[in-house]
């Protein structure tokens, strides 16, 4: 489903005049209206498509007339495309300033996937002022807002840009609905999308991939030859219950709810005609809508379990544990190895080398290089750019042992003898080694310890999104703010963090503990997952408060490292 | 389709103060969108210009000051209405030519087909355009029978156009006005055409009444930079209007750099703005004209200025700019200490591919390694296959960091390899000769498959030929430096696939060069016995690689999983947990072997069972 599909259906858009809708690729437009008009967003590529199409127009003679909307808002860029291939005036062009989509009650999309891309691995700020827009809307329909925390080069950007903003416009007196708002870059927190989701909505979005809030689930799903698109909400009763919960626990769930339904069925057994009356008008269609519901989430689960069997899950989630954790390393590369070796999925074998990388600050350059040759030659050597654009990103990066060796150590180099000093930089390496990941997982206590049992029916933290293992350093952070309410004490934090932290105060304070005090914005750049999403919804329910979550894109690992795959033309 | 006549204006400085204007008119000819209403026109990019195409920008203006300008048929020399024009070459505000025309002329309508075209005048005043914009108009015959409703509109227009020049007056440092001709009534289509300052120059040299050019180069000359552009109709609104005309009239000054005016009277015509009010206006998405920052230190200030408003569309504006208006050493000379323009430049020539200045700016910068992978990423636009060779091999040379120079390198080979397999296998196919072949035929081709694939292929296909081969398994070994393990992963499950038993029993044990032992395996044992279910190996294969897994309580779940009972069996028995072996008996089938083995077991008195 496409954020269009959300918004305006086939039929709205025909009560408008509109006959056909295509989709822009590169080809020869079949159209035949006298009318195009495309809805795009504002990428150079697609621009040069639509003068590809008016210019074969132009060729043999046909009068159409062409208009494009960009969404959300026109780059001179593509107007210097239009310009260039000479349609510039044929063209006329119109902006639609979409900013959000709200997926649901708590969550709003700005579904710009490409933002991750862009701003991250490209250095484009093109998108930010999107961002600040967003923002400003938020701002003028529901602020003011007290506070504003943030973290991330981005975030900042944005706050500033949407500061001048209000600086610029009008304040109207208007009652404060949102409390705190909270800015933060994808690039904070790498760990967290990388890691296996396995709460069941972010189980649904990996394995199914769920798109603007909606899931097709195939043939295997449903039992029956048909796919069915199925809209995942809180409207949707029986997912609304299970959508945060570990994934071990849904099974029980559902057959607890199967049990009821079929008592709820069986109450008429024995009714007269009135009472049957009642029930078939009343209750019937309630009971089959959520039997239907029932069945589909069943079948889900099923698919779920299959494919995760299949494929050791199991395994794949302790070596991740162990990551997380730093402990049994050379486990997990050997593991890591013979995934790649086996040429299982080339997508999870780079997402476990990415984590390997995050969480031990880099590899060490013996084993970057065995890795990075066996994955090129499982997978294709055009996984060069791959590795590049990894590297760029710090994603997958070698560590720079030799280099960084301190002043003292070459200097106890040259007092002993060479074995030694082989030693002791053996031993200084292993230091430098000691990665951000690992002192922010210490600093911030996000790795809780192992040896108790964590029931993960009773979650007594945030790290029951994943099993009890770890608690995202996204959300942690946010806890921390909010409890702290700004930065002091995270100094240490921050630091490792690369810093761009900051807290204001706004204009207006409510009344400390009004409901709208309590509801904060959580303001995602470069996408967050919707573990993250359950995580907030804990701690929400844990604290007090009401989280909303504004996100350039729901995003889970296979699209945060699609983004960067270099093997594409 | 219809006729409709625009008019241009003599040029000249001597117009002013003259009391009637005379224009000369040429017949545009445009398409008709709607036939049934003439009320409604829709214009065509193409028309005739006395016999030559030419093209116009066509503009719609929501315009607040409109007079109708009757055709009067006093001086025009031909054409069906007029239209005055502004003369850009003399640098004179409209305005003031209305002031001194007040009127137009109009011939008589006689060489147009519809006999001859109402056109009204639009002005309009803009805060900071001196553009001006031609309007019309909608398609109503113009005859001077009509004079009642002309007569009124004639009074109107002059209304209009004084009060215009009242404000003209009041407000002389304003000289940025827009006239524009407009058709009535307000709803139907208008447009305006944008002249540039070229077009006028041409005519300047014309004299004061001048006929309509007939050669046609002159004409086609003073139209070359016109363009015509439409809106869809029913959709006029005006702020639409108004922001299009403004991304417009950006364009044209783009494309119309006014190199010669005097600098005095230069200022006239360009509001006057900083680098930082332009960004400033480039930010709210305005029209601005950058093409008056000539001086590098000014449109260095615009870049510096769109960086800190930390807006990339706006960063990209202003470097398109400065890639259009800078000598390109000079560009990358300053981009190198402005990292964030610098990242824009390099996007935006990723994303509108401009390769070879890409790899310009990256050699100047010298990264020369992303200038390699920048040229090595081209190989994958390539579809075939020995162009892509060709291309891989010509890559061989390129600065890549030496471990990616290796990795390009089997990059190239490998392609060479998979082409002369593909070939020779592809016939092998078709001759029908080969057993393997026609017993599982391929699924697909080889060419672009990666290494492990290649390997795995060769292992499937042509597993016992000699090291000497290109597709002998050994060869892609030894020449891909494959290490052991990779090769014995593959090996295995290819042979497995094929129910090779005996190749896979002899990976374990036979072969000298591998040097392994009956109990060793690069992979540990329960992922040989995983490799081998999936490819479906019978349990008596797989007992054997299950007794050999270390872990005993590994060995026991996989045995039980797969119904290796003498595995299970005696392993509880070494165990001596005489528990389990007694729960595991009721999962054996009855009478069978390995209940009668239990059996035995649990009579056997020797044994000393821990429970």
């Amino acid at each position: 489903m496409s954020p269009l599909d959300r918004i305006a259906n086939m039929s709205t858009l025909k009560q408008h005049d509109i006959v056909k809708l295509y989709k822009v690729e590169y080809k020869a437009t079949v159209s035949l209206s006298d009318q195009l008009c495309f809805l795009i967003r504002p990428r150079i590529q697609t621009v040069k498509w639509i003068c590809d199409v008016v210019n074969a127009d132009k060729a043999v003679g046909r009068f159409r007339r062409y208009k494009i909307i960009f969404t959300p808002q026109r780059f001179f860029a593509c107007e210097a495309v239009l310009e260039e291939e000479g349609v510039f005036g044929d063209v006329t062009t119109d902006e639609w300033a979409f900013y959000l989509l709200p997926l649901d009650d708590d969550i709003l999309s700005m579904e710009l996937p490409e933002f991750f891309h862009d701003n991250f691995l490209a250095g484009d700020q093109r998108w930010l002022r999107t961002v600040g827009g967003a923002l400003h809307l938020l701002h003028s329909v529901y602020g003011p807002f007290s506070k504003l925390y943030g973290i991330g080069s981005c975030s900042q950007m944005t706050y500033e840009w949407w500061r001048e903003q209000v600086e610029q416009g009008e304040q109207g007196a208007r009652p404060a609905e949102i409390g705190s708002v909270f800015l933060i870059d994808r690039d904070v927190d790498f760990v967290t999308p990388l890691c296996s989701q396995v709460v069941y909505e972010g189980l649904l979005d990996d394995i199914f991939r769920i798109k603007c809030g909606c899931v097709e689930f195939g043939p295997d799903v449903t039992s029956s030859d048909r796919s069915v698109k199925v809209m995942l909400n809180s409207q949707d009763k029986v997912f609304n219950e299970i959508r945060n919960e570990h994934f071990s626990n849904v099974f029980g769930f559902l057959s607890q709810k199967a049990r009821n339904l079929q008592t709820a069925y069986d109450k008429r057994q024995g009714m007269d005609i009135k009472q049957m009356k009642t029930f078939v008008s009343e209750e019937l269609k309630g009971l089959k809508q959520e039997h239907r519901l029932l069945s589909l989430h069943i079948g889900a689960s099923e698919s779920i379990m299959k494919k995760k069997t299949k494929q050791d899950f199991q395994e794949l989630l302790q070596r991740e544990h162990c990551l997380l954790e730093g402990f049994e390393i050379r486990e997990s590369i050997s593991f890591i190895e013979e995934h790649i070796n086996r040429q299982i999925s080339m997508m999870e074998s780079l997402r476990m080398l990415c984590l390997l990388s995050i969480t031990e600050n880099g590899l060490l350059p013996k084993d970057y290089r065995s890795l990075k040759t066996q994955y090129l030659q499982s997978y294709g050597f055009d996984h060069l750019l791959t590795f590049s654009n990894l590297r760029q990103l710090g994603l997958l990066v070698e560590q720079q042992g030799a280099e960084t060796l301190t002043v003292m150590e070459s200097k106890v180099g040259k007092l002993v003898n060479d074995k030694t000093a082989g030693k002791i930089t053996d031993a200084f390496s292993s230091l430098a080694r000691r990665s951000h990941f690992r002192a922010l997982s210490r600093k911030l206590n996000l790795v809780p310890k192992s040896d108790e049992e964590y029931d993960l029916r009773v979650p007594k933290d945030m790290a029951y999104i994943f099993s009890g293992a770890y608690v995202p350093l996204s959300c942690r952070l946010i806890e921390q703010v909010l409890e702290r309410d700004g930065w002091a004490g995270l100094e240490d934090v921050t630091r490792l963090l690369n810093g761009h932290e900051f807290a204001v105060t706004g204009g207006s304070r409510a009344e400390p503990n009004s409901d709208a005090q309590r509801l904060v914005l959580v303001l995602f750049l470069g996408g967050c997952t919707f573990s993250e999403i359950s995580a907030l919804r804990f701690l929400g329910r844990a604290k007090g408060y009401k989280f909303i979550v504004v996100t350039t894109a729901v995003t889970n690992s296979s699209r945060l490292l699609e983004a960067l795959l270099g093997n594409h033309a | 389709m219809g006729v409709l006549t625009k008019a241009l204006a003599p040029p000249t400085g001597e117009l002013l103060g003259m009391t009637d204007v005379v224009f000369f008119a040429e017949t545009i000819e445009f398409h008709d969108g709607d036939e049934k209403n003439h009320e409604r026109l829709v214009f065509t990019d193409k028309y005739q210009v006395n016999g030559r195409k030419s093209r116009k920008h066509l503009h719609v203006n929501a315009d607040p000051f409109r007079a109708v300008w009757p055709g009067g048929g006093s001086a025009a020399t031909r054409g069906g209405a007029v239209s005055p024009l502004r003369e850009e070459g003399s640098r004179r505000p409209p305005s003031k030519k209305n002031q001194s025309g007040g009127r137009g002329a109009t011939a008589g309508g006689r060489g147009a087909t519809a006999g001859g075209v109402v056109c009204t005048v639009e002005m309009m005043r803009s805060k900071a355009d001196e553009e001006e914009y031609w309007h019309s108009s909608k398609f109503k015959a113009f005859t001077f029978e009509d004079e009642d409703e002309e007569l009124s509109r004639l009074k109107e227009s002059k209304q209009a156009v004084n009060s215009i020049r009242q404000l003209v007056e009041e407000d002389d440092d304003d000289d940025t006005e827009k006239v524009s001709w407009s058709g009535e009534p307000v709803g139907s289509i208008s447009w305006s055409i944008k002249e540039m300052a070229g077009s006028n120059q041409k005519i300047d040299r014309e004299p004061a009444f001048p006929r309509i050019p007939t050669e046609p180069s002159t004409l086609n000359k003073s139209h070359s930079g016109l363009s015509l552009s439409s809106l869809f109709r029913g959709k006029a609104k005006s702020e639409n209007f108004q922001s299009f005309s403004d991304a417009f009239s950006d364009s044209v000054r783009i494309y119309a750099p006014e190199l010669r005016k005097p600098k005095s009277e230069y200022k006239d015509y360009v509001c006057d703005w900083s680098p930082e009010e332009t960004v400033q206006r480039l930010l709210q998405g305005k029209a601005v004209s950058l093409e008056k920052f000539r001086s590098l230190q000014d449109k260095l200030l615009l870049l510096d200025f769109a960086v800190a408003a930390h807006d990339g569309n706006v960063i990209t504006a202003v470097l398109i700019h400065l890639k259009r208006s800078l000598r390109k050493e000079v560009l990358f000379r300053e981009l190198q200490s402005r990292q964030t323009a610098l990242r824009h430049f390099i996007h935006y020539l990723t994303e509108s591919r401009e390769q070879k200045l890409l790899l310009e700016l990256l050699r100047a910068l010298g990264r020369t390694e992303d200038m390699a992978l920048l040229q090595y990423k081209e190989h994958l636009i390539i579809t075939d296959e020995n162009n892509k060779r060709d291309f891989l091999k010509s890559c061989l040379s390129l600065p890549f960091s030496a471990e990616d120079s290796t990795h390009v390198q089997d990059h190239y080979t490998l392609l060479e390899r998979q082409i002369i397999v593909e070939a020779a296998d592809r016939q092998a196919e078709r001759g029908g000769k080969v057993d393997i072949f026609q017993k599982f035929p391929r699924k697909a081709s080889i060419l672009n498959m990666p290494l492990i694939t290649t390997l795995y292929y060769c292992c499937f296909y042509h597993y016992g030929e000699p090291e000497g081969t290109f597709s002998s398994p050994l060869n892609v070994r030894r020449t891909f430096k494959i290490s052991e393990k990779q090769y014995f992963v593959t090996a295995l499950a290819a042979r497995a696939k094929l129910k090779a038993w005996s190749d896979v029993d002899a990976l374990f044990t036979g072969r000298n060069w591998l040097g392994f032992t009956r109990k060793k395996s690069p992979l540990s044992f329960h992922r040989v016995v995983d490799v081998l279910q999936r490819n479906s190996a019978p349990t008596q294969v797989l007992q054997d690689y299950v007794a050999l897994i270390d872990d005993a309580e590994l060995r026991i779940s996989l045995a039980q999983k797969l119904k290796c009972h003498d595995i299970v069996i005696s392993t509880f028995r070494d165990m001596k947990d005489r528990q389990m072996l007694v729960a595991y008996r009721g999962k054996v089938e009855p009478g069978s072997a390995p209940e009668r083995k239990i059996d035995d077991l649990l009579n056997n008195q020797q044994i000393r069972w821990k429970n």
